[in-house]
């Protein structure tokens, strides 16, 4: 049997000289993420802003939007915001805050209720108060953080400190680079959103640690090589590798995205862009800042000596042959 | 590496079988579930896996008593007590007991009654069961001494509210005789109820949120005092009732309280009872006062009024107030479980009907069937024989994660099956990792046996490595998130945990048993 392969054979691609040009590229991207999310912003769903979601169902026949929509006007509750999705019947109702704390949240919801109650069922309903999304804003903030904080602890003490630097850098871009997807998109951004920004740092790393790995092995091999050339023979060497697990989850991701229905979309949707960028990133932008921090010269035999203490724990052994 | 102990094949046999096992009772069904655990001995029940309230349906509230309730009550009561103990200790004020958000101040002119009485004043709010003070005293000079509750005082009587309110609501809400309720402490002033599986949320919000806070007073006369009556609403009439401040009986004092229906008009009524201090109070008031209207007050909102037609010393007595049959089944719920310590507020509220949580299971079992047949035939493209193991040890893989999840009697979230259909996608990297190197190892001219060898050792660092990394991220995510994004960080912690064991351990057994058996002369990938 033929075997299915994504990269052809023993590839020599120049990555590192594509440097100039990812780059300048991938920082316009960022500042471009920065720029809308100050702009523009994010859809924050009520987690965050507080306020209410519901899902209703019609029990026959069409939701009637319009009437749903002109209920705002009845009850006084400010701006209604009301969709359909999925089949013909369903319709999702979403509003902001309601002045008076979180009694006023409840009121809210009771009216709404009466109003659709006969000829509705509520399949969903979620009420953020004030205090609550305030503590989700900065539960989610605090995840951030420390998850990149942790991984940097562990990066640095893995690995040489520019192994670190560029794995933040390649981090940092991806994650940027999320924000400004859900500023573009404006995929409403909740609690899921969170985890699944961080599940990209998790990937972005995962991504970037095998690439480092090997970059580490092949500075102890070849001992005298240029650097852009030894990280070119690395990702090269990676290369099906990456291609292949970036098309597994992808694949998967597709089904969540597909089947998945509509409450983790917004998830698969994130998800399957930070695969994207992540792999970019492992490959263009984190290896590059290993030229640009001076990985070789630093006093080469000092950190390759380094390397080879560290990397006999692991279990990694020199070549014996090539 | 292609040489294995005979106990560690037989281990890792028997640990995949007892993750399948494991996995059986969550797939055949309710009822099959049930006719194997009456074949089964106990023991052995079959568990199945539990499901988080977005897949079953349910109701998800968090309350958080009102701090400014608990205070306002505790000020109302240093009132009472301090009025107690000027009574009984003789002391003279002048002007009255004056109020303040955070206390009382009172002023005693004699010096000498101030010296006596100050070491009882600092015993009015015990901070706690062992004692101490509870309360700030100050001399603002000129006799006028100024009492302020402590914030130790308030977070010890706020801690102790949330304990109360929690026995409270376990009582109200089994009343409503749902299944497996989960109510529980949130922090230092929240309780968070989970209900599962329930259609009506308005009642169980009535029954929860209710303070139901009982009390049998009299009304007062048309003439009397406006400092002694308190106006209340009517729950059953427009307009307000001048009611005596004095409360004859409370709602403490019930032993039982049943729905019924009156015998002479048939209307819903909530019968009770009251234990002997109630009974005996009660007997004497009603003795004294024939021919009085009474006022059975709920959270200051008059139920009703009837008369006194006799003296009612039998213990027992009568509600009605114009219910429906719900309206006395629930009063009858609350007045079981008796009254809150404070008022409750809605801070967050989730709910799920049982419609969405269904589809939410079908679309999570969809999305996972064909996230693992596109990944199978993928592997199986890549790498033929090579995928099959593969594909064997991601089979394994999904069991022993859904194994665990049953195992830690974690819950099932969409998060969580999101988590899952990830880690199919993540579970195969391992594989390629080590394959790829095997490819790696062999182009560059090793002998089969050595680029195994070599493929499952210098990929391994590259495997925990990348794992860890995926791993603390899971780690915050489940100390930071809550509730489903929670059964995401299971998953996925769940998910990198058993990868290790399948992709590494048991593919190696695989191969190695292939290379004993198969004889290979060259490698098929």
């Amino acid at each position: 049997m033929k075997l299915l392969r994504l990269a052809p054979e023993n590839t020599k691609f120049p990555f590192m000289r594509f440097r100039r040009v990812s780059y300048p590229f991938s920082a316009v991207l960022s500042i471009l993420s920065v720029v809308l999310f100050l702009t523009v912003g994010m859809n924050f769903g009520i987690d965050f802003s507080g306020g209410t979601l519901m899902e209703v169902q019609a029990r026959s026949g069409a939701a009637d939007l319009a009437y749903i929509r002109d209920l705002s006007d009845h009850l006084g509750l400010g701006d209604l915001e009301v969709q359909g999705f999925g089949s013909p019947a369903d319709a999702s109702i979403r509003f902001g805050m309601q002045p008076g704390g979180d009694q006023a949240q409840q009121v809210a919801v009771a009216k709404i209720k009466q109003v659709l109650g006969d000829s509705y069922d509520f399949r969903r309903v979620e009420v953020v108060g004030p205090r609550v999304s305030g503590e989700l804003v900065q539960s989610g903030t605090l995840g951030v953080v420390l998850s990149i904080l942790a991984v940097l602890a562990y990066l640095w003490f893995r690995f040489e400190w520019q192994f670190a630097i560029g794995a933040i850098i390649a981090t940092m871009h991806d994650l940027l680079l999320t924000v400004g997807f859900f500023s573009i998109t404006q995929l409403e951004f909740n609690t899921t959103s969170i985890a699944a920004i961080l599940t990209i740092v998790g990937y972005s790393l995962n991504e970037t640690v095998v690439v480092l790995d090997r970059i580490r092995e092949m500075m102890r091999k070849y001992k005298k090589m240029p650097t852009d050339q030894l990280i070119d023979m690395s990702v090269n060497a990676v290369l099906p590798r990456t291609l292949m697990t970036a098309t597994t989850v992808f694949l998967a991701l597709l089904s969540l995205v597909v089947f998945g229905g509509q409450v983790i979309r917004s998830f698969s949707l994130a998800m399957m862009w930070g695969i994207f960028v992540a792999t970019y990133s492992s490959i263009f932008i984190c290896s590059p800042t290993l030229i640009y921090l001076g990985l070789r010269n630093e006093s080469r035999a000092v950190a390759a000596d380094e390397v080879t203490a560290r990397g006999g724990k692991t279990g990694a052994k020199p070549l014996s042959s090539a | 590496m292609m040489r294995f102990a005979p106990w560690k094949i037989t281990l890792t046999l028997a640990a995949t079988l007892i993750a399948f096992m494991i996995c059986i009772p969550s797939m055949i069904g309710a009822q099959n579930r049930a006719a194997l655990a009456s074949v089964l001995p106990s023991w052995l029940q079959p568990e199945s896996i539990v499901l988080g309230l977005d897949l079953q349906g349910g109701a998800h509230l968090l309350y958080e008593v009102d701090r400014a309730d608990v205070i306002r009550s505790m000020v109302g009561n240093l009132r009472d007590d301090l009025r107690r103990l000027l009574r009984e200790e003789k002391v003279g004020i002048s002007g009255g007991i004056g109020i303040n958000a955070r206390g009382v101040q009172v002023r005693i002119p004699e010096a000498s009654d101030r010296a006596r009485i100050m070491s009882k004043l600092s015993t009015l709010v015990p901070l706690s069961t062992a004692g101490g003070s509870g309360v700030d005293i100050s001399d603002a000079g000129d006799g006028l001494l100024k009492l302020t509750i402590t914030d130790a005082a308030i977070d010890n009587k706020v801690k102790r509210a949330v304990e109360q309110t929690i026995e409270v609501l376990n009582r109200r809400v089994n009343g409503l005789g749902t299944t497996e309720p989960n109510i529980q402490r949130q922090g230092n002033d929240r309780v968070l109820v989970e209900v599962p599986g329930l259609q009506d949320t308005n009642r169980l919000k009535e029954i929860v949120g209710t303070t139901a806070k009982l009390e049998f007073r009299l009304v007062g006369d048309p003439g009397a005092n406006p400092g002694d009556v308190d106006m209340l609403e009517q729950t059953d009439q427009p307009g307000k009732l001048p009611v005596e401040k004095q409360v004859m009986v409370q709602g403490e004092d019930l032993t039982d309280a049943t729905p019924g229906f009156d015998s002479r008009n048939g209307e819903p009524v909530v019968n009770f009872r009251f234990n002997i201090r109630g009974g005996q109070q009660f007997g004497q008031v009603t003795s004294a006062n024939v021919g009085r209207p009474f006022a059975i007050v709920l959270d200051n909102k008059v139920i009703s009024a009837p008369r006194i037609l006799g003296p009612i010393t039998g213990g027992s007595g009568q509600i009605s107030g114009r219910f429906s049959v719900e309206q006395a089944n629930n009063l009858a719920i609350l007045l079981r479980a008796g009254a809150l310590p404070a008022k409750l507020t809605i801070v967050e509220e989730r709910t799920v009907g049982p419609g969405l949580g269904q589809d939410s299971i079908e679309a999570g079992k969809k999305a996972a069937y064909v996230a693992a047949a596109l990944v199978v035939s993928y592997m199986l493209l890549t790498y033929g024989t090579f995928g099959v193991f593969a594909n064997i040890a991601l089979l394994i893989h999904i069991s022993m994660i859904f194994a665990a999840l049953v195992l830690l009697r974690a819950t099932l979230t969409l998060p969580g099956i999101a988590g899952i259909v990830l880690t199919i996608g993540m579970a195969v990297d391992s594989n390629v990792l080590i394959y790829e190197r095997i490819r790696e190892e062999s182009h560059a001219g090793r002998s089969i046996i050595s680029a195994l060898d070599a493929g499952f050792n210098r990929a391994f660092a590259t495997i925990v490595d990348s794992n860890v990394t995926m791993f603390v991220v899971a780690a915050i995510l489940y100390f930071l998130g809550a509730g489903p994004v929670r059964g995401f960080a299971v998953s996925l912690a769940l998910g990198i945990l058993t990868t290790i064991v399948t992709a590494v351990t048991m593919t190696r057994m695989m191969i190695a048993l292939w290379y004993r058996y198969a004889r290979p002369t060259k490698l098929p990938i």
